[in-house]
């Protein structure tokens, strides 16, 4: 892979993050992510990997007494995305994400897909109901609801539930698509689902994804980050990281003598 | 197998070991089988209280179920006395109750648990409501007689009643609005922010959506205690012997509503129950007995009606 000529989506500069009451969950983290890539951030329970990546959609603001240091630098605009005058919630609405545990709301699989069309003010029913279409489509998802649309999103199994909800998150086009331990709540049929998924996914936008399995940030990444206490050990393309890790800790965890 | 082989004695002492285990087990399980008697002569005890009071209410008033008797005025004559006036009288005050106790209080809850900033003055608000709900409604009734009847000049009206009713159940509301609210899962919520809204939109299109629920079972508790409640509508001065009618809030010429009855005297059933109760003639204890039966129907009515929504609309919604 070479990096010369894949653009950088977004950067992390020197980012230090501190949550309330002081500890210090992210040290001078300076980290790319390139364009049209999956990303993997690998790394023991506590290392920061979640909390690095809850900083991309600014879900640290959410709570008080949360502090950002540092930049995350969007491309091609240059926006420092964590910088004061920027809305967390227009960050938002570039980058999306998906959680650990699929969070559908309580409503029908049409409404929980369109939630992030109307929260824009689209009200078109036209319009909403191609782009319904489209991102339950674009979430493999499509041939197992089109008939049950107006069913509750509850009623899907855990697998479909976690489709839906990367569906929700794709339907307002992001350019950046943030998971949060996507698979650690389903089965393996269902996570081979998710990542096939993942992988036509970067193909129209950039993805970061935390991930407590090994095999799959192999599997489905193009560039692996091994975080450790808040740091960022060693990054590089997921096949060097696999196969000739410049650091002992990084060959330990990923070997699993470690964590 | 033989007795004779090594396995036998290994046995033995297993078995022994069973028989003690099982031993304990018996002791501790007589210990859940004590727990759960109590526990349910506890019960029997509270219930068979309510059913004895309740069935002697019904067999001292049973008379007086008749539609005359939600028909007529109060009387000098007991078998001609009736509740108009009474179940009149308090359909309008906890109108008024509900206009002000609800937007209040759901949206006190709402700020107290989504925007407030937590610190100590928040905890310290949230506190005093909490210890609101145990204030002895008496005490509202001596703030509503100052503030609503000499200062504001309200009157002893249904206005000055319902505005004190409002004011005793507003905690009730506040609490259990926040409470319904605090069950909804953060991920629910971090979901909707994570799409774009914002924090108005979490609130109205997910938060309210999914706590109303437990809201209106809120609501409705309370309401069923102000219905009940006598000693602060006491204070505040409502009749006990009323021969008329609020004028009505509807009336057949533009623009068809008015808000005279606002400002009417009026008397509730609670009190229509004391009045009665009070008079030497034992013929009025029958009215003060079917009256309080009646009193305890609605509430029982109001309290089912509560659960079966929370059970009805808890139904949809997994957590």
């Amino acid at each position: 892979m070479n990096n010369a000529t894949t653009p950088i989506k977004a950067e992390s500069r020197n980012l230090n993050f501190f949550y309330n009451g002081g500890m210090h969950a992210l040290k001078n983290v300076n980290m790319p992510l390139y364009e049209n890539k999956i990303t993997a951030l690998i790394g023991p329970s506590g290392c920061g990997k979640s909390t690095f990546l809850r900083c991309f959609n600014r879900m640290h603001d959410l709570y008080p007494g949360n502090k950002y240091q540092g930049e995350i630098v969007m491309h091609p605009d240059n926006t420092n995305i964590l910088e004061h005058g920027v809305d967390p919630i227009e960050v938002r609405m570039r980058i999306s994400m998906v959680f650990q545990k699929p969070n559908p709301f309580p409503k029908s699989i049409y409404e929980n897909v369109a939630y992030g069309l109307r929260v824009r003010g689209e009200s078109n029913k036209r319009m909403l109901d191609d782009k319904v279409e489209e991102a339950l489509k674009g979430a493999a998802i499509w041939n197992e609801v089109k008939d049950r649309l107006q069913d509750l999103a509850f009623n899907l199994s855990g697998g479909q539930q976690q489709r839906l909800c990367i569906a929700r998150a794709l339907a307002t086009d992001p350019e950046i698509m943030l998971f949060d331990e996507p698979t650690s709540a389903l089965d393996p049929i269902a996570t081979a689902n998710i990542e096939e998924l993942m992988s036509e996914l970067k193909e129209k936008l950039t993805i970061l994804v935390v991930t407590h399995n090994m095999q799959q940030a192999a599997r489905v990444s193009d560039y692996t980050a091994y975080m450790y206490l808040g740091e960022l050990m060693e990054y590089a393309d997921t096949n060097t990281i696999f196969t000739r890790p410049s650091r002992k800790e990084t060959e330990d965890y990923i070997t699993g003598k470690f964590g | 197998m033989t007795p004779d082989t090594p396995h036998a004695p290994a046995q033995a002492s297993v078995l022994k070991n069973l028989d003690a285990v099982r031993a304990m087990i018996k002791r501790h399980k007589l210990n859940d089988y004590i727990f759960s008697l109590i526990g349910l002569l506890a019960l029997m005890l509270a219930l068979m209280t309510l059913m004895t009071l309740f069935i002697d209410l019904i067999m001292d008033g049973y008379q007086r179920f008749n539609l005359q008797f939600f028909s007529d005025f109060p009387s000098r004559r007991a078998e001609h006395a009736g509740l108009l006036s009474a179940w009149v009288g308090s359909a309008l005050v906890m109108l008024v109750t509900f206009i002000v106790a609800v937007p209040m209080g759901v949206a006190a809850g709402l700020y107290l648990e989504e925007y407030a900033p937590k610190n100590w003055f928040s905890d310290l608000i949230e506190i005093n409501v909490t210890n609101l709900a145990g204030v002895p409604s008496i005490v509202y009734g001596l703030l509503a007689l100052g503030l609503f009847v000499y200062i504001l000049d309200l009157g002893q009206s249904i206005l000055t009643a319902g505005l004190t009713l409002g004011l005793l159940i507003l905690p009730i509301v506040i609490v259990s609005t926040r409470e319904s609210i605090r069950a909804i899962p953060t991920a629910i919520r971090e979901a909707g922010y994570a799409v774009g809204a914002t924090k108005w939109q979490v609130v109205h299109d997910h938060v309210l959506k999914y706590s109303y629920g437990g809201i209106l079972t809120g609501v409705i508790i309370g309401m069923a205690r102000a219905l009940g409640e006598s000693a602060p509508i006491i204070t505040i001065g409502a009749l006990t012997f009323i021969a008329f009618l609020p004028p009505s809030p509807i009336t057949d010429v533009a623009p068809f509503i008015n808000f005279e009855w606002l400002s009417s005297g009026f008397t509730v059933l609670p009190i229509q129950m004391f009045n009665w109760l009070s008079r030497p003639d034992q013929a009025f204890h029958i009215n003060a007995a079917a009256t309080g039966a009646i009193i305890i129907v609605v509430t029982l009515l109001m309290n089912g009606t509560a659960i079966y929504l929370r059970y009805k609309i808890r139904k949809n919604i997994k957590w």
